[in-house]
């Protein structure tokens, strides 16, 4: 019986460790993304800057016609950024030498494996869904922009001329289409290829693919594959990312990360200051009631000695008087005594 | 001319002070009326790239940072048991209580849609966020800071049996208040760590919860010197003599305890940049503009602090304390917009609009208005009759 019991308690020691050991702490692990999640390739080397992708976008988003058509080329002077109008932007980068032909690059929601937005969130209003995209959910928002400041892309954008009812605008990677079973709008348009879409793991072997059988066209460097964590977009490049806007320093480090350690001191505050503050409060408190206490024991004594040293100066005072009293009664029996003898002799000689 | 002096004889309610405020509070009307009919956009230069501006950098970091008057005085007479420093309190927890209270009133134009503010407790929680953690504390704050100044009202009522009741949770309430000025100070600065590419490393730092925490402490400590001056000028004869009588204590105390908390943030501040190993950033441009901070908002005041206090010099004092509060402004600003996004081209950095400045002047003043009204009418600078010895 006991035996078996020892046993069984090795055994759940055993499962607990196996636990405690298979199972690394949380900041070091790496969410690996869904596994047979979605994702787009944007090869900047074969993209041609006909802005098909955006003209796509706006229409299958239902988003406000452009100020100037599409097919306007004139836009791509002025580098742009994602807005309320626009989830998607093409913008073009000129070689330095100006030799060789410009650069154009897409910009859109990258759809992290795990968002900054998401994370920086109050009402969960964003959502990373399996098969890729992170998602919206205008019905709870509070429009506190949180999502903007935390994108370390740059991406969402408000509604800003929208009184009441302002919204946060940005790529869904066509979430609703995907459901139906259809490509997103800009993949379908694109008239050259430049966008790939297919299950993410898919994407990489392309890329890593290409890559492989150009080395002159390419640069050794997928993108997305790791940066933030990892992203549902990837892009390959011939020009150095930086030169077309896609930052190479913001790490791999997914962005919940950067706020883990601050949140998780918030169980300790909740739990320790009370104990803290109250043992501080108590301590003073005691302090004062001593001191209280020390401070009427000291007045009490006092009291007591000045009481004492009136009773010692009565009872001398009464001694004192006593003893005069008892002089002048001495003295006086000793003047009648005196007189009555006199008074004696006097009847005696008459 | 007789007329005017009759007027002002007879305590008219024309006063300069009162015309101005009168069209101040009316532009903000007019403002308000903007910003919930045409939208963020017509009211302010919030953008993409900048969407917190002026209301979340002044408004919101300072206004909470400024507030800290509460929590600072509650525990250094409460829990630090300081009773020297009781007269102090009452004035310190208004601050708090209306510096609060005017944060979550501009919140209400800054954020897209005011009315779900209560969404994040009562609909969705997104318990992944800094900004949950901060909307928690300050809602669960501003009902601690209500009550902790209810005794006030209710004195002013004459409602005895409320206030004893109130009067008997101020340790409760003292301690809650610490634990949640704690949690949302910090938290304050926590927002920005989500974003290390985008913040000034030199300002951006892992230990950016516990700057905007120690910070706090010494904008409180300032705050109620600063304050006790200015009050000291306009309504000192509201003032019983108790209150006189422990003013120069308190400044005397607080610009010490000032001193000491200021000379351990700037030493966190160095352990900030040695952790990042920023000390190259140090001469550039913005490496100076963090030196002028740090040198001239943080070091300086320490220092005449110190002098004050040793001289018992109560003009420097109370001018360490307004450098100090100034300080905390220049910091908060520079985390919020100066310093943020400090990789955008010039042309697409932002400049608060004149409107957002107005609306913030706007919240500000009705704030002003709510103190005068209340340290007028109600025992804040002196204890009333009633209840004196019912501490």
């Amino acid at each position: 019986m006991s035996n078996s019991r020892r046993n069984f308690f090795k055994q759940v020691a055993a499962i607990g460790a196996g636990v405690a050991i298979t199972k690394p702490a949380k900041a070091t692990e790496e969410f690996p993304g869904y596994p047979d999640s979605y994702g787009i390739l944007h090869d900047t080397s074969l993209c041609v800057g006909c802005r098909s992708c955006e003209a796509a976008c706006n229409e299958v988003n239902q988003l406000p016609p452009p100020e100037k058509p599409f097919d306007d080329k004139s836009v791509l002077d002025k580098k742009r950024r994602t807005d309320d109008k626009a989830y998607t932007v093409v913008n073009r980068y000129k070689d330095r030498d100006g030799e060789k032909k410009p650069v154009y690059r897409k910009i859109q929601c990258n759809h992290c494996f795990e968002p900054a937005c998401a994370s920086a969130c109050f009402v969960g209003a964003f959502t990373k869904t399996p098969l890729g995209p992170v998602i919206y959910d205008p019905s709870i928002c509070v429009g506190c922009r949180y999502c903007i400041v935390a994108c370390p892309f740059n991406v969402p954008a408000f509604e800003y001329d929208e009184p009441l009812h302002p919204r946060v605008m940005k790529c869904t990677m066509c979430y609703p289409r995907l459901l139906e079973g259809k490509l997103p709008g800009c993949v379908k348009a694109c008239p050259v290829g430049a966008l790939t879409f297919g299950k993410r793991k898919d994407l990489l072997s392309i890329a890593r693919e290409r890559i492989r059988k150009h080395p002159d066209r390419y640069i050794d460097h997928i993108y997305g594959e790791h940066e933030m964590g990892g992203t549902n977009w990837l892009y390959i490049t011939g020009t150095p990312f930086e030169e077309v806007d896609l930052r190479m320093d913001l790490g791999v480090t997914p962005a919940p990360e950067f706020t883990y350690s601050a949140l998780s001191a918030v169980p300790m505050v909740v739990g320790l200051w009370p104990v803290l503050l109250t043992g501080v409060y108590a301590i003073n408190k005691r302090n004062q009631k001593m001191a209280k206490k020390e401070e009427e024991e000291a007045v009490l004594a006092a009291i007591d000695k000045t009481r004492k040293e009136e009773q010692a100066k009565t009872e001398t005072a009464l001694e004192r008087a006593k003893k005069e009293q008892q002089k002048a009664i001495d003295i006086a029996v000793k003047k009648a005594l005196e007189e009555t003898s006199r008074s004696k002799d006097k009847e005696e000689n008459e | 001319m007789t007329t005017l002096t009759n007027r002002i004889e007879h305590k008219s309610i024309f006063t300069i002070q009162n015309i101005i405020s009168g069209i101040i509070l009316l532009v903000g009307l007019v403002l308000t009326f903007l910003r919930f009919t045409r939208g963020l956009g017509t009211v302010s230069n919030l953008s993409n790239n900048q969407p917190w501006g002026f209301w979340i950098g002044f408004d919101l970091l300072t206004g909470v940072a400024l507030a800290a008057g509460g929590y600072v005085t509650g525990a250094a007479v409460y829990i630090f048991g300081n009773e020297k420093y009781h007269s102090a309190v009452r004035p310190a927890v208004l601050t708090g209580f209306l510096g609060y209270a005017m944060v979550v009133f501009a919140l209400l134009y800054d954020v897209g849609r005011p009315w779900r503010l209560p969404y994040p407790f009562f609909v969705s929680q997104g318990v992944t966020s800094v900004m949950f953690e901060v909307g928690a504390c300050v809602a669960l704050y501003l009902t601690v800071l209500f009550l902790e100044i209810s005794p006030v009202g209710l004195e002013w009522l004459g409602l005895k049996k409320t206030r004893n009741l109130a009067v008997k949770l101020t340790v409760l309430l003292t301690i809650l208040g610490v634990i949640l000025s704690t949690l949302h100070q910090s938290s304050l600065g926590a927002l920005f760590l989500i974003a290390p590419s985008k913040l000034h490393p030199l300002w951006y730092s892992n230990y950016l919860p516990v700057f905007f925490f120690i910070s706090s402490i010494t904008a409180g400590l300032s705050m109620v010197i600063f304050e006790g001056s200015l009050s000291q000028r306009a309504y000192g004869e509201k003032m019983d003599a108790k209150h006189l009588k422990e003013k120069d204590d308190v400044a005397l105390g607080f610009g010490k305890a000032a001193a000491i908390v200021l000379f351990g943030y700037f030493a966190i501040k160095v352990v900030g940049i040695a952790a990042g190993n920023h000390w190259n950033l140090l001469f550039t441009p913005y490496g100076l503009w963090f030196q002028v901070e740090m040198i001239g908002f943080v070091m300086l005041p320490c220092f005449l602090y110190s002098i004050g206090v040793r001289d018992k010099n109560l003009k420097l004092i109370k001018f360490a304390a307004g450098l100090t509060v100034f300080g905390i402004v220049l910091n908060r600003l520079n985390i919020s917009l100066i310093a943020f996004n400090y990789r955008l081209p010039l042309s697409e950095r932002y400049f608060p609009h004149w409107m957002e400045i107005g609306i913030s002047v706007f919240i500000v003043t009705i704030g002003i208005s709510v103190y005068r009204f209340i340290v007028t009418k109600m025992p804040v600078f002196y204890e009333h009759p009633e209840f004196e010895d019912l501490h």
